[in-house]
């Protein structure tokens, strides 16, 4: 009896195509890698430059040990700030998330508000935070308003799609009960939408507050507030045990936010 | 008096399904009238054009000198009021208590806060505890409706409907699906409690052996008009071909005496089994 | 009967809440409220400068309106960096997050300290955001797309290496017994009884953050790290606004793009 050899299963059975992946993954990595190769589509790439990067790296390493807590000022009214723009921002996204959701439900509102409603989502949530925020810069000026604006929209557009999605998933079998007793629309909204999307909504807008916190540290990079531009400005000042600390304290914030959320959404059910 | 008139009613789904094609109806005295028909013959939207939860093209539908479809949409909701409806998939609001799904009958009396606070006037209260313990609910007024079993749930869902002290019951499909038992016990109560009440019933059903047995009308559809119109006694194999087209009826028809009970559950339990 | 039999048989009253749980729903609903306008209070927000928002966004919106379509030619290169640095660190992601997901799944894990680690670096990785890291490596690289690269890399580790390690646990114990009962070594066990049980979830949620890291390169560009962003912040800080718009549609288009790519890979996965 020939002993057989087995192989595990390949994720893609055909040889061939095997090698064409290959190939492609191959030839793209040559061709981005190297600089001029094509132009255009080539990375310029300074590999020279890229090579210092370890002994750079080493360097600053060892300027931003030990982490220096002494400013602490600076750095709680930083952190006090972040967290307030989170807290702000949930609040209030979570309020505009409700008419935005119920605008981009299309088992509730007819198809023009339908279409409003959905390409306030697509537009705000295809933008990365960072660009909202520097257009709120422009409009309002360096400070903690652009960001916590910046987190509304955010906040609004993520909470707002996901309870559009689910009143959508809901059964239409309870609205059209509720509607065949002469309800009117406000009194669906009261009586069939909310009971059935309440948890939900009270689950991801915690989830949200999370988000807005770790979001909340990033948005003052370009000077909407909070513990970012405390940030961003001892990288530019070279002040790296300072940075160091500012991140040790951000990576302590998220976490705790995070735990914070797990539990309370453990206690939603 | 009341008086429910339909008359030459049109209903052509977008995508060209015509699913009513000129159906003349009329209800003038307290009746249970059993619509049946096979499915597609357009009994559901029938029903569901009288209250407008789907829009007829044509036709018109009178209740109580009422033209229902030239309502606007504030005076739709009073019409709707005034037509209690229960559903196959009972449709009670899953995450709602027993008693706010019943109450939810009153919706079209109360204001938006008091619906939001759930504020109903003590009259409403007490008809409310009424219903449940005449649905055999009792106790239960605290339970969540997705707590509850099948039959219990379209109990509430006959309770929601007779909360809205209705002119006219419009029930689709309120057996299809519970089991057989389930189902003639739901039958049973609901076509009492119309009696008793003095509310006529339009109730569709697909199983033609309920029908006869708790109907004091039946009407039949086919192709979306109305292919027959009398008593029980006057189903003939004749008419269910007319209505379903050629079948050996013979042991489908029964005369709804006492002893018949037995033989129709079993053929209620053929059937369940033939779908499944 | 009359309504006062009618009363003593069933009751007129009837509450959803007790006074004491009313009582605790509005004490949440003040606290919650509370909270918010502290928030927002102690933020010290120059209320007036909404007087004249709406003129300055009136003004911006006229000098996006019309874009200056020729500036797309110079978009392109710009662009496609910003997919470079994307798909790059992407794949980096990989090669780093795989070998951490199986340190920090406590089925693959060799012993608790392996393990503490393993989730110690995904937890740091995830904890500090794309564009932080963005500073950090630009500092280290100098300027340019390798540092935007290493920066998608070290945010994606953590997501990409959680998920995994999340699936890892998850994975059907029976297989991996049976190949241990071969008396094969412990590689073995990894890459005949439990790489094949998570390749889906590793594919789908690379597909996925590839996603993401596209949205994310087009920002990398403001802290220096190449892409489309550097472009951007020239043109916002030089008011070349109707530059601007042409930048944002095209971010528009990628971002759109790449939603579709991912979803339609992640349909044919599952």
């Amino acid at each position: 009896m020939t002993a057989q050899q087995w192989r595990p299963p390949r994720f893609i059975e055909s040889p061939f195509a095997r090698f064409a992946l290959t190939s492609v993954v191959v030839g793209y990595l040559v061709v981005s890698l190297t600089p001029g190769l094509v132009p255009l589509v080539s990375l310029e790439i300074d590999w020279g430059r890229t090579g210092e990067g370890l002994s750079r790296a080493a360097d600053m390493f060892a300027r931003m040990v030990p982490p220096d807590f002494s400013r602490l000022e600076l750095l709680y009214k930083g952190l006090r700030e972040s967290v307030q723009m989170a807290l702000a921002a949930s609040f209030f996204g979570m309020l505009l998330a409700i008419p935005l959701g119920l605008m981009s439900a299309r088992n509730l509102v007819p198809l023009p508000v339908y279409l409003l409603g959905r390409s306030l989502l697509g537009v705000t949530r295809t933008f990365h935070e960072v660009i909202i925020a520097i257009f709120f810069v422009k409009i309002f000026g360096f400070g903690p308003l652009a960001g916590v604006l910046t987190l509304i929209v955010a906040s609004m557009s993520f909470i707002g799609k996901m309870l559009a999605e689910d009143i959508e998933n809901m059964p239409p079998g309870q609205l059209e009960a509720i509607k065949a007793t002469g309800a009117s629309f406000p009194k669906l909204l009261v009586y069939a939408v909310q009971p059935q999307m309440l948890p939900r909504y009270l689950g991801v807008s915690i989830y949200r507050l999370d988000a807005n916190i770790r979001h909340s540290t990033v948005v003052g990079i370009v000077g909407a507030g909070g513990i970012g531009q405390v940030l961003a400005a001892s990288f530019s000042r070279y002040d790296y045990d300072f940075s160091l600390a500012i991140l040790l304290t951000i990576v302590t914030l998220v976490f705790v936010g995070e735990f914070f959320s797990n539990w309370v959404r453990g206690r939603l059910r | 008096m009341l008086m429910l008139s339909v008359s030459k009613l049109v209903k052509t789904y977008p995508g060209g399904v015509r699913a009513l094609n000129g159906l003349d109806l009329t209800v003038d005295t307290p009746q249970v009238v059993t619509v049946i028909g096979s499915s597609g013959a357009g009994k559901s939207t029938l029903i569901r054009c009288i209250n407008r939860l789907v829009e007829p093209t044509s036709g018109r539908i009178v209740l109580n000198d009422l033209d229902v479809t030239a309502l606007s949409r504030r005076g739709l909701r009073r019409a709707r009021r005034r037509m209690g409806m229960i559903f196959q998939e009972y449709n009670l609001v899953e995450r709602l208590t027993v008693m706010e799904n019943t109450l939810s009958g009153r919706l079209g009396y109360v204001n938006f806060w008091q619906a939001y606070r759930r504020k109903y006037s003590p009259p409403d209260i007490a008809r409310a505890f009424e219903l449940l313990h005449r649905v055999g609910l009792d106790g239960y007024e605290y339970t969540r409706a997705d707590a509850l079993s099948g039959g219990q749930r379209q109990r509430v869902g006959i309770a929601r409907a007779l909360m809205q002290q209705p002119d006219l019951l419009l029930v689709d499909e309120p057996t299809a699906s519970l089991d057989p038992k389930t189902a003639r016990q739901i039958m049973r109560l609901l076509c009492k409690l119309a009696h008793e009440n003095g509310t006529p019933a339009l109730i569709n059903i697909h199983d033609v052996g309920l029908a006869q047995e708790f109907a004091d009308r039946i009407v039949g559809l086919a192709d979306g008009v109305n292919a027959f119109d009398g008593t029980a006694d006057e189903l003939t194999p004749e008419v269910l071909n007319a209505i379903y087209g050629e079948e050996d009826w013979s042991k489908t028809i029964n005369r709804p005496t006492a002893d018949s009970n037995k033989k129709m559950q079993r053929d209620g339990l053929e059937r369940e089994s033939a779908a499944g | 009967m009359t309504r006062e039999q009618h009363a003593r048989r069933y009751p007129e009253v009837w509450r959803r809440f007790t006074p004491k749980e009313t009582l605790i729903r509005y004490l949440w609903f003040a606290a919650v409220a509370f909270i918010a306008a502290w928030s927002l209070q102690r933020l010290e927000i120059p209320w007036f400068y909404f007087l004249d928002a709406h003129t300055q966004a009136g003004d911006l919106l006229s000098r996006m309106v019309p874009p200056y379509w020729g500036f797309f030619a110079e978009v392109a290169g710009p662009l496609i960096e910003t997919v470079h640095i994307a798909t790059l660190g992407t794949v980096i992601t990989v090669l780093v997050a795989l070998p951490i997901a199986f340190l920090a799944a406590r089925n693959t894990t060799p012993n608790a300290l392996t393990w503490f680690i393993g989730r110690f670096l995904l937890v740091a990785s995830r904890s500090v955001n794309t564009v932080v890291w963005g500073l950090i490596f630009v500092a280290i690289f100098g300027p340019g797309a390798m540092a935007g690269i290493w920066s998608i890399a070290a945010r994606s580790v953590g997501f990409v290496g959680k998920l995994i390690a999340e699936a890892i646990e998850e994975i059907d114990r029976g297989t991996v017994e049976a190949v241990e009962a071969t008396g094969a070594s412990r590689l073995q066990v990894l890459l005949i009884g439990v790489i094949p049980q998570v390749l889906p979830v590793i594919y789908g949620t690379i597909v996925y953050r590839w996603d993401i890291n596209i949205r994310e390169s087009t920002v990398l560009g403001f802290v220096g790290a190449g892409g489309i962003g550097i472009m951007l912040y020239a043109s916002i800080n030089q008011f070349a606004w109707h530059e601007v718009s042409v930048m944002l549609i095209a971010i528009f288009g990628i971002v759109v793009v790449s939603e579709f790519v991912s979803a339609t890979v992640r349909g044919r996965i599952t």
